[in-house]
Parts: C-alpha cells; structure tokens; sequence
C-alpha cells in the first residue's frame, strides 16, 4: 500500500515540467531563423533577469517577440483544456466527454463572429465575444441541464448537445452570409490556431492576466479532488462518506467551463486535447484526481507544445492550424481508447 | 446476544429488550414520504416504523420490491431526514450529524455502482478513512493501518494490489465492505449487497457479516430479497410491505406462511429446521 504523498506529486510534475521545458527549447530553435540551443538559454537566461543588454537584437525579436509567445499560449491553452477535460469527465461520469462536448466552443465561436461582423476593428472585442459566447453558454446549458434543482449528468449532457447543434446551425448561416477575410478568421475560430497576436503591446501582462485566471480556476478545482476521487466510485456512497456532492459539481463545472472559456477565447476550439490527454495521464500515473489535474495540465501543455511546433514545420512555409494537427493525430488515438472500452 | 449457531434459542423465544446501554440504533415512530413536487400528493409514504438494533445484533430488512426498504436503510444512514419521529444511533439523532460525523459511525454499502476508471483495491479500501481528515487530504499512516486492518477483516489482504475491474463479484463485494469497515463505523448498513452473488458468494457474505457481528461488534442492518439466508443468519427481521413494517422480530416470529404470501403475493411454504430456524419454499400448487 503506497499512498499518494504530496512529494510524490511534486516529483512527477517536475518531472514532466522538465520534460515541457526541453521541449520548448527545441520548439524555439525550429523555424527559418537558425538559432543554437546554447543561443536560445542564453536569450532565455538574460531575457528572464531583465538583461536585455547582453541579447542581440535580432534573438530577442524572434525568441520573445516571435516564438516564445506562440508556445506560452500553447501551454496555456493546453493546459486548461486538459484539466478542464478532466473535470467534465468527472463531473458528467462520462470518459469520452471533453470541454466542447457542452457547446462551449460553439458559443465561443458565435460570439467571435458577431463581434467580427458588428466590430471587425475593435482590440479585443474578438476575446471578450468569444468568452461572453461561452459564459452564455454555459449559463444556458447549465440551467437546462438541472433536474429537480440538482445537476444531472445525463441531462447536462443532452443540453450540451443541443445547444451546441443550435449554435452550429447559427454558424453555419453567419458563414454564409460573409466574403473573404471574415471567412478566414471565422474558420481560425472553428478549427483552432494559436497564430492570434495579442489584443495588447503588453504581452508580458496580457499572459500574467490569463494564467491568473488559469491558476484561479485550476487551483479551484484542485480544492475539490479528493471528493472526485469519491463521487467517481459512486455519488450516494461518496454523498454518506461526507461529501457535497452538489456543491463539488458546481465548482467543478464553473472551473473548467472558466478554462475552456479561456482557451476557446485566445485560440479557438481546439480538439481532441481535452480529451485525450486526461486518458493519456490516466494510464501512465492512474486515476487519482489530486495527480491527475496536476499532471493533465503538464501533459496538455506537452502535446500542444508539440503540435503547434509539427504545425508550423511541417509544411513550412505554409503553417497548418494547430487544431488541424490535433484532431489529425487525435482522432485514432480516440477511436483506440472507445474500442479498448467497448471490449 | 446470542451469536450464531445457537440459533434455536434465538428462534424459539423473543429478544429481550435491549437495555440502553446496548442500543446502537433506536428507530421511533420514523416515517417519509416522496412526492414529484412539494405540491403535490405524496407517491409515496413510509411508516411509522419504529424498531432497536443492539450490538453485535444483525438485522434483516425483507419485503418485495418497492415496499420502503431501501427508502428506510437511507433513514437509517442519514441520507433523508424523517418526516417524523426519530432514528437515533448511539443516542444522537443521526439525520442531524455532521456527514463526517456521522460517517464514522455509519458506514453504508450502496447498490453496487459501476466504476468509470478503474482504481486499485488498496486506493478503494482508503477512500474509506475520508471522513477522518480535511477536504482535500492525503492518507496517514494511520490511516494505511485502518484501511489495512479493514482488508484483513474480510480476507482480502492478498487482493490488496489487484485493479477492482478484475475482480470476481464475491472478492469485489468484500472489497467494498472493507472499505466500509476502514470507516470504523458502529453500524453497517447494506442494500442488497448479495444481488450480483451466486449462492456461494452470498452465503460467504452473510457468514462474514454474521461474525463482524459476534466478534467485532458491529451491528449490521442488511436489506435482502433472500428470505432463507436472513432466516438462517439474522437475528430479527423487519417485513416490510407497502411502505409500512407489517412485523418485527426474530426470523421464526415473522415468517408466518399466510403473512409472507400476502406479502409475497406467491403460494409459499414455511417449515422449521431442526435448528429452530424457519425456511421458505415454493409452495406445489400455483
């Protein structure tokens, strides 16, 4: 009998922690600028003491002005779309449910649209609709997902599919309705890509503002994960071993909604992390939620990091949307894991 | 308390009644009643039920489908609150306990529910001890021991590194007892834990849960559709029949043929074996 200690945690995530850190420095010497790896933690070193003096110029261009930014978004979408898939499968007890499955991405992606068409110019409208998009959302689904003032699982479940086929539809007809460059950024919106630049010159506080709201709502969710850990082997046991459970599912759905609000908001719906990552974790460090939300998070920002990097080299110079290379490398991985479980 | 195996005095004369001292569950006048809406008529009613269960006593819950079982084993836990009278465990109202609280007193064993991710039978077994630390916790050695101590009582050490979805459904339902047990509760309550078993596993079962009984005192509450096995291992049962406690007591008192056919609604037999204990059989003409 091993239990789980916190240094256990600690050692795998630092683990893993190195594992993201090698690649990021093999991500950022990747692309038609040649850099050494000796060149970029040098870069990397100075840049993060503040001593710009000892950067060439052109280093710092490509490293924190070009490169750098793209992968800090990629971890931090990837790292909330993993925990948040890890958290809607707890908490709809269903292994194949992941942040889109509730229509979130669809109301994000109205909402980009209409700010398109209503305020193609304004700096970030494009965010802000596409997070209000998903806030609405997920306030409908929510309140239609309740049976008897509780939240169901299944009927959370129906709604999510619901709304997210109506918003489609609505998509659908927007799509039809606009010409050329629209179209272009709508389809970032539906497919996912990291390639947006920030709404703001003040990078480093724009990503300071969005791992805030990572680390608030991860960490909110962090709190509840020993009580997952419960419901997950059955809700009235876990509701007579003392646990809230109506109070956890709240938490635990208003965080990873928040995350996958965030994510959708910055990069657009991208597939198949959510979901895949989680399960990934799950076979490698087991089932216990005060590891896996940890180690999900890591693991989502490993995959992403690696995909954006095969999805701007691979057919360079043309760079396929990262969403693209998710689901491409996604989809079977998907169809393995419901095959092993229909078994 | 008499343990088992001297079932003919049990059989052959009521319990005495349990002095306070002695008394694990109290049940008072306890009644319930669902209905679809706050507004509307109940569907249904429950009670008043009102029996005692001391230590070391097992009692059997029995009644055909939908007569109020499960709904009294939640009152017995907890879970509902009664919409009169009292359940009282160890002298404190139990729907009023704290859930941790309470949990360290009642320990409940569901309808097995279907695990979504597979866990192994140590981490399971120590799911048990959560009600002994703060929300988000990490296990003790004391709690290694607890949950240790829980597997041993069922015979489940040698299980304790296997995964639960590979494991019979007899070695599962210990399992999930032992994590019961690592709750230290004073009263087990159980809802049909022998409905996945075949004949083997559920007299294992009963036996198992008839000598936590005697030899660790617990007292034990099982509802059952297994009239014989609560005839031969219980000490009292209760009968219940839509949605009321048609008899209370030991086994040879409550099984009356006219009273399990009305309650049955199926031509039954009821004979007494040489151990005092009565046994149920399909009647030849129906």
């Amino acid at each position: 009998m091993r239990p789980l200690t916190p240094k256990r945690i600690v050692g795998i995530c630092a683990g893993l922690g190195a594992l993201l850190f090698i690649e990021v420095v093999i991500s950022l010497r990747m692309g038609d600028y040649p850099l050494g790896v000796r060149d970029i933690v040098a870069t990397l070193y100075h840049g993060a003491l503040g001593q710009w003096d000892a950067v060439p110029s052109e280093f710092k261009l490509v490293v924190f002005g070009l490169r750098l930014p793209r992968i800090a978004l990629g971890i931090l979408v990837g790292a909330a779309l993993s925990t948040a898939g890890a958290g809607f499968q707890a908490l709809l007890r269903n292994p194949l449910a992941d942040p889109y499955v509730l229509g979130v991405s669809s109301g994000a992606a109205l909402g980009a649209m209409l700010s398109l068409i209503v305020a193609p110019h304004t700096v970030g409208a494009i965010q802000i609709a596409a997070f209000v998009g998903a806030a609405a959302t997920i306030a409908a689904v929510y309140f239609l997902g309740r049976r008897g003032g509780q939240l169901d699982s299944a009927t959370l479940l129906l709604a999510g599919i619901v709304a997210a086929s109506f918003l489609s539809a609505i998509i659908i007809f927007l799509l039809t309705m606009v010409t050329g460059t629209e179209l272009r950024s709508m389809t970032f919106w539906l497919m996912g890509d990291l390639t947006a630049p920030p709404p703001t010159t003040n990078v480093l506080g724009w990503f300071g503002f969005l791992f805030l709201i990572f680390v608030v709502a991860a960490g909110a969710m962090y709190t509840t994960s020993s009580d997952l850990n419960l419901i997950l082997t059955g809700e009235q046991e876990a509701r007579h071993l003392g646990v809230n459970v109506n109070r956890v599912k709240m938490v635990v759905y208003i965080a990873a909604s928040v995350l996958t609000g965030l994510a959708v908001s910055v990069s657009g719906a991208i597939g198949y992390i959510g979901l895949l990552v989680p399960h990934v974790m799950r076979l490698l460090f087991g089932t216990d939620y005060r590891l896996l939300l940890p180690t999900s998070a890591i693991g989502g920002a490993i995959v992403i990091v690696l995909a954006d990097t095969l999805a701007r080299t691979v057919v360079a110079p043309t760079q396929l949307p990262v969403g693209a290379m998710t689901a491409l490398a996604g989809a079977p991985v998907f169809i393995y894991l419901m095959r092993k479980r229909m078994r | 308390m008499s343990p088992a195996g001297n079932g003919a005095s049990l059989a052959s004369q009521p319990l005495p009644f349990a002095t306070p001292a002695h008394v694990r569950l109290k049940v008072e006048q306890a009644s319930y009643a669902y209905s679809a809406t706050d507004r509307s008529a109940p569907k249904f009613t429950l009670g008043p039920v009102s029996f005692e269960a001391q230590r070391r006593e097992l009692v059997a819950i029995l009644g055909p489908n939908a007569s109020g079982k499960s709904t009294l084993l939640k009152l017995l836990a907890g879970l509902l609150k009664p919409l009169s009278g009292r359940v009282e465990v160890d002298g404190k109202e139990v729907s009023e306990l704290e859930p941790r609280a309470r949990a360290q007193q009642v320990a409940l064993v569901s309808q097995e529910s279907e695990l979504l991710f597979s866990l192994r039978v140590w981490e399971y077994v120590l799911q048990g001890r959560y009600p002994y630390g703060k929300r988000l916790r990490f296990e003790s050695d004391e709690d290694c021991l607890m949950a240790g101590n829980a597997l041993s009582q069922v015979g489940a050490d040698s299980l304790r590194d296997r995964w639960m979805d590979q494991l019979s459904g007899g070695e599962k339902q210990r399992v999930i007892l032992a994590r019961a047990l690592a709750q230290r509760p004073g009263l087990l309550l159980l809802d049909e834990p022998t409905q996945h078993l075949d004949i083997g596993g559920k007299v294992e079962l009963l036996r198992r849960l008839r000598r936590l009984a005697d030899e660790n005192r617990y007292t034990v509450v099982v509802v059952t559709h297994e009239l014989n096995l609560a005839a031969e291992f219980s000490d009292r049962i209760a009968l219940m029949h839509k949605g009321k406690c048609l008899r209370m007591g030991a086994p040879v008192e409550v099984y009356q043929r006219e009273v399990l056919e009305e309650v049955f609604e199926t031509p039954l037999e009821v004979e007494i074996r040489s151990s005092g204990r009565p046994r149920v059989i399909l009647s030849g003409n129906h």
